[in-house]
């Protein structure tokens, strides 16, 4: 049997988001392993530059179109994305697990009669079994699964799947206009978090604890994460105390993330808020108490006083980036 | 109108998780159980909604005898019943998703509020395969909920900003932080919950298509260098993140 892997693009106003171009890539990779075949479907009306799947070894990428598809509807792109799955008999599915692929796989997974991993960070295959790897318990634990449904779905974690090398390939686009589309469920408005990126997709996080001492001192943590180019993260305690918006909240009952570089400003480090950030590639900790449990997984530390230090490092960061 | 509400029971946030003995479990030792803090959320928009339209709330478990404490819980805050489906093996989200469907079905009930994500698999897709296997409508993450009439608007969660969603009834919401701020339990309500009966039913039973392979512990990070105790450390530190990790 050839196992058919398909791979979900998404996009945003017509641009394609990053994850999935990572999920197209590990969808290639693992075609060749299991000599599989693998295509990409879209959804959408305009995407730009579509053909760029190509660069990550998926050669053909389908575009179901139709102006109502631009913004993400779950009821229109569940019965289309089954409806592919069927017409094409597709084997394995595989999305981001962004917002939007967290919604959409399970309902796909439902209508499909198929198993599914959710938030994967790793697809090895051991003796022609794809094993899933998914953190659990907020990354407190490690979870291997393998699938046993004919059918199976997978959701990678973003910002994991590092693609490395890309090849000169284009991709074929194919575009289907889509008569009819099921508006059950219907985004009617988009309220922007104002010129803001998302902890959840950024590669830097500054993030605040109760040591800023007040919302008034998070100036710093923004300043220093526009600074990178990275998004501000906080800590529960600052969240529960209405400091900040539960939008940034990084831990266990927040949004787990694994950041190129996470800097944790004044976070002592709870257990639920070590789960979620725990995987992030580097961690710096400037806190004032040397045995705050922060500092047992930070790569880098400076015990002391926040508010003499972060100026410090702003203007440090300032030098280099000027 | 009936209104339910799905409601697991997890392990405390603040619990630290060693693995069992045999590879594919956690240990027990020392784990405080709570209710699902996500479910808190969906009880309590469940109890504002009936104090709107009228009507009868149920909350819904699936999983041991312990459960029975997080439908107490819930029972307490003012749901009017508790339904546990009686099952300790382990099952899949699609498992549990029809064994909540069948349940809910037979109830009748139109709008069912889930949690966004149990925080032990946090696989978050219950409410979502529930929904779909009972052919309603499903806002997920949900940080507001109008119901006028038929009608339903939300906002929900993503990255970035929130989108603003329309749909109608029957509907399942799955609950996040921000959409509501849970009431306790009253001193009535905990007297009251006490004489109320949790029916006990068997689950309908459903293959399982995830297998555990194993659970382990995830690799452990070695504590890194402190650099300094004040702002005279900062320029080795810049200089390290641009030039050992090369991540600025």
């Amino acid at each position: 049997m050839t196992n058919k892997i398909l791979v979900f693009i998404e996009q945003r106003n017509g641009q394609i988001k990053k994850s999935s171009l990572e999920a197209a890539k590990v969808a290639a990779g693992l075609a060749s392993q299991l000599s599989g075949n693998v295509e990409a479907v879209a959804i959408g009306n305009e995407i730009n530059d579509l053909s760029i799947v190509g660069k990550y070894d998926v050669t053909k990428v389908t575009l179901l179109k139709n102006p109502d598809l631009n913004n993400y509807s779950p009821s229109a792109y569940t019965d289309l994305v089954i409806k592919f799955i069927n017409d094409n008999g597709i084997d394995i599915i595989i999305f981001a697990n962004s917002a939007l692929g967290k919604d959409l796989a399970p309902r796909v997974s439902a209508g499909i009669e198929a198993g599914l991993a959710m938030d994967c960070i790793a697809l090895n295959l051991t003796e022609g079994k794809i094993i899933a790897s998914r953190p659990i318990y907020a990354g407190k634990a490690l979870l291997d699964v393998s699938i046993s449904s004919p059918k199976k779905v997978f959701t990678l974690r973003p910002n994991v799947f590092n693609p490395g090398q890309l090849s000169d390939n284009a991709a074929e686009v194919l575009s289907v206009n889509v008569d009819s589309v099921n508006m059950k469920i219907k985004l009617v408005d988009m309220k922007k978090a104002e010129g803001k990126l998302d902890v959840a997709e950024a590669d830097i996080i500054v993030s605040g604890g109760r040591g800023m001492k007040g919302p008034e001192h998070f100036h710093y943590v923004e300043e220093l994460a526009e600074l990178l180019g990275g998004a501000t993260g906080a800590s529960r305690a600052v969240v529960d105390a209405g400091w900040r918006s539960h939008g940034e909240q990084v831990g266990q009952t927040g949004k787990t993330v694994s950041p190129n570089l996470y800097i944790a400003l004044g976070i002592s480090g709870a257990i639920q808020h070590l789960a979620g950030m725990r995987s992030s590639k580097y961690i710096v900790a400037i806190n004032k108490d040397k045995d705050a449990p922060i500092f047992q997984i930070a790569d880098y530390g400076i015990v002391g006083d926040i508010f003499e230090i972060v100026p410090k490092l702003i203007e440090e960061v300032k030098k280099i980036k000027s | 109108m009936k209104i339910a509400v799905c409601v697991s029971h997890v392990p405390d946030t603040a619990s630290k998780i060693n693995i069992g003995e045999d590879g594919k479990t956690i240990d027990q030792t020392g784990i405080t159980y709570v209710v699902n803090p996500y479910d808190e959320f969906a009880i309590e928009e469940a109890l504002k909604t009936k104090e709107k339209t009228g009507g009868e709330t149920v909350a819904i478990s699936l999983g041991g005898v312990a459960n029975k404490e997080t439908l107490k819980k819930a029972l307490a805050m003012g749901i009017d019943n508790a339904v546990l489906l009686k099952d300790d093996s382990y099952r899949d989200s699609l498992s549990v998703a029809k064994a909540l469907a069948e349940e809910i079905k037979s109830q009748g009930s139109e709008l069912i509020f889930f949690g966004k994500q149990s925080v032990d698999f946090d696989n978050s897709v219950v409410g979502q395969i529930t929904a779909e296997l009972l052919g309603f409508n499903c806002v997920s993450v949900a940080v507001s909920f109008i119901l006028d009439g038929n009608k339903i608007t939300c906002e929900r969660e993503i990255e970035g900003g929130k989108e603003v969603v329309e749909t109608s009834l029957p509907a399942v919401i799955t609950t996040q932080k921000g959409l509501n701020e849970p009431r306790y339990a009253s001193l009535k309500g905990i007297m009251a919950a006490k004489k109320k009966e949790i029916v006990e039913k068997l689950p309908v039973s459903a293959p399982n298509y995830v297998d555990i392979i194993s659970i382990k512990k995830p690799a452990s990070k070695q504590a890194g260098k402190i650099l300094g105790t004040d702002s005279t450390a900062v320029p080795e530190l810049v200089r390290l993140l641009r030039e050992e990790a090369k991540v600025i």
